[in-house]
């Protein structure tokens, strides 16, 4: 029925003579626009995938993750692996996992992507009542996150270390592919660590007036450093994940011997 | 009367795209009517196009030579009185603001925000937001503060972006913990966390409001999945400026043993 340029919903092209004509409930209200579950998708596959490799690639030992001059961040620090007999890989990973567990934009991918809570925005989710958010155990843990970071901080010297060995075999100058990729992880994750909502917060985040503390215009300064990496935070997170999993994949497919390390000797 | 059985012979319609400025096939919107306790549903109209129009222009066109009755709720139509917010093809957005050329082709669907009482059609009742702001004490300068202020430029960047909010409520709608957990009571919602920071960081407010925004104001329910921030009109970044410094600052106080033991020896706040 269109007369005039109105129409009864449901009454016109195919719509069936029992068609009440009104569109309602959780039906009528979803969205209708760009794939809103492409993204908790993709990062259902990318993260997920990510969490399966790493518990991998951590369990099947040291032997596995080191081809001189190289070492795989998931077995860093290199002396702590040596000295732990099982497992050592998981636990040399427990602060990057409490640290990303714990961000703030790993949150959100979580709780889209895995938890549903929401899927999507303005997309109704599959539970409606019982939600405690960070209220409740465990996800209240999550304001411990600071403490994570404090951890993660560590790390960006003992890989940049490990980097830094990765120029040296045997006493002479080497230059690898895989040096080059080994420091471009830790370029990445540097770039992570210091985009931290919690550094943020630290270095000058809490602060109302810079102008009446000590140190307020260096803090300031440092505040304004961390919000610029902090922009491209999520960017952060997903690029140094890629960078860790392609130097463990590198130097794996280097011990499978796959292909050699294109690379350059000083003698 | 069901709105599946109103007459639709109201109104002098001119023919979609026959009219005057009209520019190509009619457009077909599919718009929310209704009134709480009474049947409601999408009812169908084709829209005569014209270069540029937006949702409200749509609305207006409607209302203007088919259905008079079709409540709205509108003001500046510059995206700056807040008070056309929607839902178009499903996901929050003011109605002035949103282009018909930027939706994907085909019907486009328009309802009244989800998160908020229905009155009629696409109005609805946003009291709510408005008890919870005069829940949040206001801006309280030091009885002694030499007016007017003298403030730095660098203690004041933080918050002029939360000044451009215009209350379109948006973020409010769409959040899920009030749109799907319907926790009105225990949440303040995106929006006020955005008052609340720029009073907590306003340099020369003394008054204390984390402890409320954490208890009563439900801080702990967001979990950061940002569809506030993807919303809002005004491009503030809710979730990143507005929430997660402020759950840094309760965590300071409620989470941080470090701080505790700091704040004991040194007497800090
Ligand atoms: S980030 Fe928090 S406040 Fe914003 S929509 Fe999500 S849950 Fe709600
Ligand atoms: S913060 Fe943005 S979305 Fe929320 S009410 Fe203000 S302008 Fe609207
Ligand atoms: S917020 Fe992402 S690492 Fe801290
Ligand atoms: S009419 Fe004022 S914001 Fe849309």
């Amino acid at each position: 029925m269109t007369v005039r340029g109105a129409e009864v919903a449901g009454s016109g092209k195919g719509a069936s003579a029992g068609d009440a004509g009104v569109t309602t409930g959780v039906l009528a209200r979803l969205r209708r626009d760009a794939p809103w579950w492409l993204l908790p998708v993709t990062v259902v596959v990318v993260l997920g995938g990510f969490i399966v490799y790493s518990i991998w690639a951590s369990t099947t030992g040291v032997g596995e993750a080191r081809n001189a001059p190289y070492l795989s961040p998931l077995y860093s620090p290199g002396w702590l692996a040596n000295h732990i007999p099982v497992f050592p890989g998981l636990l040399c990973i427990l602060v990057p996992i409490a640290f990303r567990g714990t961000c703030y934009y790993y949150r959100k991918a979580y709780h889209r992507s895995f938890l549903w809570d929401p899927p999507g925005c303005a997309v109704p989710e599959l539970r409606h009542g019982g939600y405690r958010g960070e209220t409740a155990f465990p996800l209240s843990l999550n304001n411990l996150h600071r403490f994570a970071l404090y951890g993660a901080v560590v790390y960006i010297p003992i890989l940049a270390f490990d980097a830094a060995n990765a120029f040296s075999l045997g006493g002479h100058l080497y230059l690898g592919l895989g040096t080059a990729i080994m420091v471009l992880n830790v370029v990445l994750l540097a770039g992570y660590t210091l985009s931290c909502h919690s550094l943020r917060h630290l270095v000058g985040g809490s602060v109302d007036c810079f102008s009446c503390v000590r140190f307020g215009r260096q803090r300031y300064g440092a505040w304004r450093g961390v919000t610029r990496l902090n922009v491209f935070h999520p960017t952060w997170a997903w690029v140094s994940l890629f960078s860790v999993w392609a130097v463990d994949a590198y130097v794996r497919m280097l011990n499978a011997g796959w292909f050699t390390d294109p690379h350059l000797l000083f003698r | 009367m069901a709105i599946a059985e109103r007459p639709a012979q109201r109104g002098t319609a001119p023919q979609p795209g026959a009219g005057s400025g009209s520019d190509g096939a009619p457009l077909e919107f599919h718009v929310f009517k209704g009134i709480p306790g009474e049947e409601q549903g999408e009812v169908t109209y084709r829209v005569p196009p014209v270069t540029g129009m937006v949702v409200l222009d749509a609305i207006h066109w409607i209302q203007k030579h088919v259905d008079t009755d079709l409540a709205c709720r509108w003001n500046c139509k510059a995206a700056k009185c807040g008070s056309c917010s929607a839902e178009i093809n499903g996901m929050p957005r003011l109605m002035c603001k949103t282009r018909i050329d930027d939706l994907p082709d085909g019907p486009i669907t328009v309802r009244p925000m989800t998160a908020f009482p229905l009155i009629k059609d696409l109005v609805t009742d946003v009291s709510h937001a408005y008890e919870v702001n005069r829940r949040i004490p206001q801006f309280t300068p030091a009885a002694d503060e030499p007016s007017p202020f003298v403030i730095q430029e660098m203690d004041l960047e933080r918050i002029y972006e939360f000044r451009k909010c215009i209350e379109c409520f948006l973020c409010q709608d769409v959040c899920h913990v009030l749109r799907s957990h319907d926790l009105q009571e225990q949440f303040y919602g995106p929006r006020f966390f955005v008052r609340v920071a720029s009073l907590e960081m306003h340099p020369k407010d003394t008054v204390d409001r984390l402890e409320a925004v954490r208890t009563e104001g439900g801080l702990g329910y967001c979990n950061i999945t940002k569809c506030c921030t993807e919303v809002c009109p005004e491009h503030i970044h809710i979730t990143d400026n507005a929430i997660i410094p402020l759950k840094e600052r309760v965590a300071d106080r409620h989470w941080d043993p470090l701080r505790a033991v700091s704040r004991l020896l040194l007497g800090k706040r």
